[in-house]
């Protein structure tokens, strides 16, 4: 049985229907990426899972506890699948004011009235493990970027979830320290943890994921073997998105050429072209 | 008695009745009005329509009316309806409902102004709404409005001479009641005048440190 399983989950935006009908099954210990273009409702999706976002109708399920979104869930019940799920989110959102071990700890004790004690040696463990114990007692301004989302990621891991899930954890940071948090991810990884996530890393996608998920329009639209899926797309959706992400610069009426078959970069092209207003003085 | 020895010989009455008097009805007030504040904030925040309601009428109440009218009813009307209170505790009262009035405008606004990320964040690790506003959504709102507080917190320090009319004992009515015997009440109330300016200054000064001190936190 699936770790996680989502049944017709419908989410409206005022008459903007962002999710049409989703099903979904994640299996235990398994990575699941979902991909898809700007406002197809990937991120939606993800926040539909915690109850951050309440759908109109459908069901989520995560590791037998369930929320029937049609019947009103309670408070309780939200809580209750929530707390089976840590959340990383795009912009980190650590909470400024508190330490990287102080927001770490606040969900377990807090939220699931764990000890101090407790909480602090697993807090600590954690940091540890996104190679952040050294700067247990840094405030959140006083970090870089990845290291911001690697406590991020501790914050999620101190709930104990069941399901760890991933907003588009490297979309803002700068290209040099992705590595850092991809890394991190990586390993969680192959500890077993599972894992969805929002991402448009499609090389980690194809090295780190068990099935990816293509979305457009609120819908699935592919979805299956990362390889075969982010590779080897069978749809013409599918397709042209991953040509544009994968080559930004490409011509948007040419077919698609699989990054197997060859490099999306073969030549390498002029940084600046020659053309007019790049010029020294160009804004006199 | 010429000026000056009389300015002399009341500055250590004038500095008691400030402490005494002045200072605490200003602490009490505004620790009391902080409290109703929160209150009134959440109050207008709240998704509960008539909750919300009741927090408009508040603030619009409050604002509408002069806080010497505000002071007086409390102080005549009271009684009237069977409760009896000292002027001072009826003075605390008429000044934390005011402040109550303003700065719950001041955090409702500084609330809204914790990016919504903090909220979502709270929620993901499991916080409930009451755990979420004291531990994340309200010591943020509160260093955003350190500035306007200040202002609501000096701003009462000289509302409180309006507690002299109902014989509250403060800086203003100790100077009053200094003044009367000799008749020179030009210079009694300007070295009242001084004593609240020194107040105000110190207070203003107390104000940078803090806010030097909490800024590096806030994150809008």
């Amino acid at each position: 049985m699936a770790l996680l399983e989502i049944r017709e989950l419908h989410k409206s935006f005022g008459d903007n229907q962002v999710l049409r009908g989703i099903q979904l099954d994640v299996p235990a210990g398994s990575v699941t990426v979902i991909v898809g273009p700007s406002g197809c409702g990937k991120t939606t999706l993800l926040r539909c899972v915690n109850g951050l976002e309440k759908p109109e109708s459908g069901r989520v399920t995560i590791d037998s506890t369930s929320v029937d979104w049609v019947s009103k869930p309670s408070k309780q019940e939200i809580h209750e699948l929530r707390a089976k799920t840590g959340f990383v989110f795009q912009a980190h959102h650590l909470f400024p004011h508190r330490t990287a071990l102080e927001n770490v700890i606040e969900g377990p004790i807090y939220g699931q009235g764990k000890s101090r004690e407790w909480a602090v040696g697993y807090g600590m463990e954690l940091l540890e493990q996104v190679g952040l114990a050294d700067r247990a007692g840094a405030f959140p301004h006083e970090l870089s970027g990845g290291q911001q989302q690697r406590v991020g990621i501790a914050r999620a891991l101190a709930l104990q979830p069941k399901l760890l899930l991933f907003d588009e954890p490297t979309s803002a940071l700068d290209p040099e320290i992705v590595g850092d948090v991809l890394q991190v991810m990586r390993n969680l990884a192959r500890q077993g943890w599972t894992m969805v996530v929002v991402t448009h890393e499609i090389h980690f996608a194809t090295q780190v994921a068990n099935q990816a998920v293509f979305m457009d329009q609120g819908q699935i639209v592919e979805q299956g073997d990362p390889q075969q899926v982010l590779l080897n797309p069978k749809q013409p959706r599918t397709q042209e998105f991953l040509r544009r992400v994968l080559d930004p610069l490409a011509d948007s009426d040419a077919p698609f050429v699989s990054p197997t078959e060859t490099s999306a970069v073969d030549a390498p092209a002029p940084l600046i072209s020659s053309g007019e207003g790049h010029g020294v003085g160009g804004h006199a | 008695m010429n000026h000056w020895q009389l300015a002399v010989d009341s500055f250590w009455p004038l500095v008691w009745a400030s402490v005494a008097g002045t200072i605490p009805l200003t602490l009490l007030s505004f620790a009391f009005g902080l409290v109703l504040a929160v209150l009134v904030a959440l109050a207008r925040l709240s998704s509960l329509k008539p909750v919300a309601l009741i927090g408009q009428f508040y603030v619009s109440v409050i604002r509408g009316t002069p806080l010497l009218v505000q002071l007086f009813i409390i102080f005549y009307a009271l009684p009237f309806m069977g409760v009896l209170l000292d002027p001072y505790p009826s003075a605390v009262i008429a000044f934390s409902v005011n402040v109550g009035g303003y700065a719950g405008e001041t955090i409702r606004g500084a609330i809204l102004a914790v990016p919504k990320g903090q909220w979502e964040a709270a929620a993901a690790v499991t916080l409930d709404y009451w755990r979420t506003l004291r531990r994340v959504i309200l010591p943020q709102a509160f260093r955003i409005a350190i500035p306007p507080l200040s202002n609501t917190f000096i701003g009462l320090v000289k509302d409180t001479s309006l507690a002299s009319i109902v014989m509250v004992t403060e800086l203003l009515r100790r100077s009053q009641i200094i003044a009367t015997p000799t008749y020179d009440f030009l210079t009694m109330y300007t070295e009242a005048a001084l004593i609240y300016w020194l107040i105000c200054t110190v207070l203003s000064f107390a104000q940078k440190r803090v806010e030097v001190r909490l800024s590096k936190y806030v994150t809008v």
